[in-house]
């Protein structure tokens, strides 16, 4: 079977999120893995929900915002425009490819574009495969049996 | 009525938990005298078999430092978990991993090879590894077996309490032990589980006396480049402090040194990363929109996860790099 990316969006509620409303009232055509989380502002979305999202099974994460200088609350869109490039270099050297996190500015009138960058996006993760992390849940089973082949107890 | 009898142990740790008990000075001899205590392999001679021979629950409190990173500390958190009422992480290490959890940035495949190989001051020329089981004349041996990633005590068994801090300071400790005879002694109500002892809710800026004014910056910088201004907040004369991602308790003691905070107290009430919070911390006090300046910005900052996670990597959201 074709790997389908799991992606999780972040769209800010005055542009991005209606862009992608326009782009469904539009008819427009994009492929169907992005999950969408609507967030009053792109300045809302807290490094750890981009993090979050990986450690629970998204291969990319997109967030898209209102373009610099349209923000509804005036800056939030230069504070994640700050944040995301320091979550991708720590997302980086954690080993994981920062492309599979993304910041792209939708406007409210770009149901077009939204389809595009959506397109686009997974796309990409298409290419890069599933992102599966190496041992990130504990799994008790497999200490039991090690301890069990140490002989159950330590001295 | 019988003594409450306390356990304290260490896992994968350095010692400076079981020093900083030593250092609450007469309140050690306090605690001696009020608890029975059954078990700390550090300071007194207990075998692993004095544990087993206790019934389930026996032990009132087990204070246990370490992260889980061997075969070994696993058996012993299960071993405890199951001989102790109240189970309690203690430090930096069993709560949120600590340096012992760095080896979450690389494999023990790699760290083998550099122990028993590469560094410079190791000559193996058959490139013997140690063994977990080996079977000689007078019987079978065994050696505890390293985990490819290091664990938090929470991770592994169900842990009642939480004391942060990398140690925990000891004046915080003597707070906890006047608050626990006083629970045992007058049958007060236990604290709810889960709850954090010995540190505040809230971030160490809250503790920090420096002054904060919303100051920018267009560079990071590293402490040996700059001698601080002593009022200001480090962070915005371009150090990378932890402060705004870790835990206050200590009273921001590196802080009012002059050296950045490096974060032992582990991630504050409501934030469960420390490395996401300093992305937001430091998304905050650079001065550009200009996305190639900030790029510029960001690349300065030294060793941006070993920074960020020095204390936390594998209670962190992403728990170990990928490799
Ligand atoms: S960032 Fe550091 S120096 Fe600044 S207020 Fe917080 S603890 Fe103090
Ligand atoms: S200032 Fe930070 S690093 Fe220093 S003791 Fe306090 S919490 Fe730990
Ligand atoms: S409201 Fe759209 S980015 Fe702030």
């Amino acid at each position: 079977m074709s790997f389908e990316p799991n992606l999780v969006g972040f769209l800010c509620n005055w542009c991005s999120y209606t862009g992608a409303d326009l782009a469904g009232t539009a008819r427009v055509k994009y492929p169907p893995n992005l999950k969408v989380i609507r967030v009053m502002c792109s300045g809302r979305v807290d490094p750890n929900f981009i993090l979050d999202a990986l450690a629970r099974g998204a291969d990319g994460v997109l967030v898209c915002g209102c373009h610099p200088g349209d923000c509804h609350y005036v800056e939030g869109n230069y504070k994640c425009q700050r944040r995301l490039p320091i979550t991708r270099m720590l997302v980086g050297e954690m080993g994981i490819d920062p492309r599979r996190v993304r910041l792209e500015w939708v406007s409210a009138s770009e149901g077009v574009r939204f389809g595009e960058v959506v397109s686009e996006f997974t796309e990409e993760i298409r290419s890069l495969g599933p992102l599966a992390l190496q041992e990130w849940a504990f799994d008790p089973a497999a200490a039991d049996a090690q301890l069990a082949h140490q002989g159950g107890e330590h001295a | 009525m019988p003594k409450p009898k306390l356990g304290l142990y260490w896992a994968a740790s350095c010692g400076g938990c079981e020093i900083a008990v030593l250092d609450t000075e007469l309140k050690v001899l306090e605690i001696a005298d009020f608890f029975d205590i059954v078990f700390w392999p550090c300071a007194m001679d207990f075998k692993y078999d004095d544990v087993r021979a206790l019934a389930d629950g026996e032990i009132t409190l087990t204070l246990f430092n370490g992260a889980i990173r061997s075969s070994e500390n696993y058996e012993m958190a299960k071993l405890l978990r199951a001989k102790s009422t109240v189970l309690c992480a203690f430090g930096s290490c069993a709560a949120d991993g600590c340096i012992p959890g760095l080896a979450n940035f690389t494999s023990l495949e790699a760290i083998t090879r550099y122990v028993y190989d590469d560094s410079p001051s190791t000559v193996n020329p058959e490139h013997v590894r140690p063994q977990p089981v080996w079977d000689v004349p007078e019987g079978t041996l065994r050696l505890p077996q390293l985990w490819n990633t290091v664990r938090t005590l929470t991770q592994v068994v169900d842990v009642d309490y939480v004391i942060p801090g990398c140690p925990p300071q000891p004046d915080q400790i003597k707070a906890v032990v006047d608050a626990v005879v006083d629970i045992l002694k007058n049958g007060k109500p236990l604290p709810p589980k889960g709850t954090v002892l010995g540190a505040n809710p809230r971030a160490c800026c809250e503790e920090c006396p420096r002054k904060r004014d919303v100051k920018k910056i267009r560079a990071f910088v590293r402490p040996h480049e700059l001698i601080p201004d002593p009022e200001i907040c480090l962070l915005e004369q371009g150090l990378i402090c932890m402060g705004p991602a870790t835990r206050g308790g200590c009273g921001a003691k590196c802080v009012k040194a002059g050296v950045p905070c490096r974060g032992c107290y582990g991630p504050p009430t409501g934030v469960h990363d420390q490395g996401a919070k300093m992305a937001s911390a430091i998304g905050g006090v650079i001065d550009s929109t200009d996305p190639e300046e900030i790029e510029r910005i960001i690349a300065g900052i030294p060793d941006l996860v070993g920074t960020f996670y020095r204390f936390s990597l594998p209670g962190s959201t992403l728990r170990r790099r990928q490799v």
